[in-house]
């Protein structure tokens, strides 16, 4: 009898089982084909533009004029609703860097003779730079700063100053889109479906591998064995990740020759978050897997992950446009974190140092996914 | 007899479901090269009593060995070296059989790996099929390819759990000749079946019935365990004569075998007297000596009797 300790991970082991898995995913042709059929298909349907109204979104001011008409400014754009007034802040750079990170989605720039120009009736110049990512969290409040323009200093503007509320609009909001000037949806919804695809088709494969071996009855055999917990785990992990990466890659090919999405930022910084990403939701899939009784559980549990994925991760709606228990909600989502990572790169050509805070969630949710995953994974028929 | 010459070894095994004594205290001792009998009706406990010895069940009582081994705490090296054949087919439909053998060499790093498979393959004669697909077996060669598969690691102890279920009796009895093969190369075996002449094969028996261990011990033991007298009638209108016995005092029970019944008691005396009130020249009475068949049948009549 050998005396080697069973409780030690085995190479060997663990390739036994990716192998089999491979094999049988090459002999599964209709699951084959949904995992290249639901990133075309999803395409198709995402399309569309999908509309909503969102507001209090978070705004930063940079005002060199303190005066008060000024002040009347900011506290109109205030009262539209659209804008929060989230940062005030007097450096340019500071201003960019809060825009590219996501922290705002505007910046307000008041210049220094906003008043002096005001009072000779120049029209002075305020400039909104947002970030256009999303065209539908940015298009509506843009669209309120014109009511604003015209009506915002009529009871400032009284006695002698009553003629320069005469002209039409005594201030010019000018817009500058930042990241997609175009404002075309398919920019942001596009590479959004990077997110949702790997989230429907990781966590529902995934979800039936450990429930199919149960139902098929050759989990017990398995259990026989002197196969680890975790070797299980990663071994059927491992080839479901290629299977992740031929999805984002389809997608971000058609992102790119069919819908002509801008690719600012380094697809390889793309390709390696995107390992985390996947890896979370093949945990989630899995911690399904040790929870169902049959397939049709497993299915169940995965619809119901998936549901707040798309609903509340931003992809459907703007992030900042929900109810604030939804952010917090999809906060807890990886897609959530995964689509601003995408847009990020993609659209605004974020670094590493740009999307580090989202990378930390991811890796929290993957650990304790995957904790939990292994813990409810039975060694034993008990 | 050294300790060490026994594989199995617990006593006091028991497993509770639900509240339920499913396995209820059982003994058993199994030497090397043996070839052990699990016997009893469906339900009785004997897949749960196999699981626990294997591993894949913690006992709620009782304690023992398997190979040497606790079977509460060393589930792991217990698995290393046993190879278990599941009541159900439990390898992959949708792996060739050479894939199957191989995955399984893999999980148990088997040495050599290629040349173990094509081994077992041949011994097994399943060399020509090694490309089909484990789903489109029939019966007799999924058994076969479960059997291969569980001996690749070269294990030291084989439980079968109802290995021939569905085997059609050619198929069956070239099974059997194999395990007699491997039993007598030293390999240990405790085989679960419904089939009496499969139980006559084994070197001994035990008889379950509602989690409990009624009977054990080589098949003359088994058979004396039950003090009982069986006859054997033969002619026209069986089933009136059936209906008419059942119920007599001394009747325990009206079996039909094919174009005769069997009728059993425990008291010989009182038994003759319940077949002579009914006797009338028009049916062939005979004495037997009781079956297996015949003992179990009255064993699982009185165990129901204590269970309810
Ligand atoms: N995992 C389980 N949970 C609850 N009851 C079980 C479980 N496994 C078996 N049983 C019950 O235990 C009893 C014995 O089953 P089993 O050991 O399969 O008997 P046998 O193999 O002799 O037919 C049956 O009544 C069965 O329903
Ligand atoms: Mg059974």
């Amino acid at each position: 009898m050998s005396a080697e300790t069973p409780r030690r991970l085995s190479a060997h082991r663990l390739w036994a089982i990716v192998l089999k898995e491979f094999i049988q995913m090459k002999r599964d042709r209709v699951t084959f084909a949904m995992m290249i059929g639901i990133p075309l298909m999803q395409l198709m349907l995402f399309g569309f533009a999908i509309n909503s109204d969102p507001k209090h979104l978070p705004t930063a001011i940079r005002a060199a004029d303190q005066g008060p008409f000024a002040r009347t400014l900011v506290a109109a754009l205030r009262q539209s609703d659209y804008f929060a007034l989230t940062r005030e802040t007097a450096s340019e750079a500071e201003a960019e860097r809060l825009l590219q990170v996501g922290d705002v989605q505007f910046i307000i720039n008041i210049p220094e003779d906003f008043s002096r120009k005001l009072l000779r009736g120049e029209q002075p110049t305020v400039l909104i730079e947002a970030d256009a990512t999303d065209p539908a969290a940015t298009g509506p409040a843009i669209s309120a700063t014109r009511a604003i323009a015209d009506t915002v200093l009529d009871r400032d503007l009284t006695g002698p100053l009553a003629r320069l509320r005469a002209k039409a609009g005594p201030i010019d909001f000018q817009i500058h889109a930042h990241y997609n000037p175009e404002n075309i949806t398919q920019y942001n919804v596009v590479p959004g479906l990077m997110g949702v695809v790997l989230t429907m088709t990781m966590v529902v494969i995934t979800a039936l591998a450990i429930t199919r071996e149960r139902e098929r009855g050759t989990m017990e055999n398995l259990l026989a064995t002197p196969v680890r917990p975790v070797e299980v785990m990663v071994g059927k992990i491992l080839p479901y990740i290629v299977v992740g990466y031929i999805q984002a890659s389809l997608i971000l090919l058609a992102a790119r020759f069919i819908f002509g999405v801008p690719m600012i930022g380094n697809l390889f910084l793309l390709y390696g978050v995107s390992l985390l990403f996947i890896a979370a939701n093949l945990a989630v899939g899995i911690t399904f897997s040790t929870l169902a009784t049959n397939q049709l559980q497993a299915v169940q549990m995965a619809f119901f992950f998936f549901l707040p994925s798309i609903l509340l991760s931003g992809f459907m709606f703007p992030f900042r446009g929900m109810p604030e228990w939804a952010q917090w909600i999809g906060t807890c989502l990886p897609n959530t974190h995964f689509l601003r990572i995408v847009r990020g790169i993609l659209l605004k050509g974020n670094g590493l140092s740009e999307i580090a805070p989202e990378i930390w969630p991811l890796l929290l949710f993957l650990a304790v996914a995957m904790t939990i995953g292994v813990k409810r994974y039975r060694q034993t028929l008990d | 007899m050294s300790a060490t010459d026994l594989v199995i070894d617990v006593t006091g095994v028991t497993k509770i479901f639900d509240g339920k004594k499913v396995v209820d205290s059982i003994d058993l001792s199994v030497r090397r090269g043996e070839i052990y009998g699990f016997l009893g009706p469906n339900g009785s406990g004997k897949t749960t009593f196999i699981r626990m010895l294997c591993g894949l069940l913690t006992p709620d009582a009782g304690s023992g060995t398997c190979l040497g081994y606790d079977v509460r705490t060393q589930q792991a090296q217990i698995k290393a070296h046993v190879g278990y054949m599941t009541q159900r087919f439990s390898y992959y439909e949708d792996l060739s059989i050479r894939e199957n053998l191989d995955f399984i060499a893999r999980i148990y790093d088997v040495p050599d790996r290629g040349a173990a498979v094509d081994r077992s393959l041949e011994r097994l004669g399943l060399q020509n099929r090694s490309k089909q697909l484990a789903g489109q077996l029939s019966g007799g060669w999924k058994q076969r390819l479960a059997l291969a598969a569980c001996l690749i690691h070269s294990p030291q102890l084989l439980l079968l759990d109802e290995p021939t279920a569905g085997v059609d009796p050619k198929a069956r009895r070239e099974f059997w000749d194999e395990i007699h093969q491997l039993a007598a190369d030293g390999l240990t075996v405790l085989i679960t079946t419904h089939y009496m002449d499969e139980a006559e094969r084994c070197h001994r028996l035990a008889y379950l019935a509602y989690g409990r261990m009624l009977a054990r011990g080589t098949l003359a033991e088994v058979l004396s365990t039950v003090n009982l007298t069986t006859w054997t009638v033969s002619g026209p209108n069986l089933r009136t004569l059936a209906a008419t016995l059942r119920g007599r005092p001394g009747v325990e029970q009206v079996v039909a075998f094919g174009n005769m019944l069997h009728v059993s008691g425990r008291d010989a005396a009182q038994l003759e007297q319940a077949i002579a009130a009914v006797r009338d020249g028009s049916h062939e009475w005979t004495r037997v000596r009781s079956g297996l068949e015949d003992v179990f049948i009255s064993l699982m009549a009185g165990a129901k009797d204590n269970f309810a």
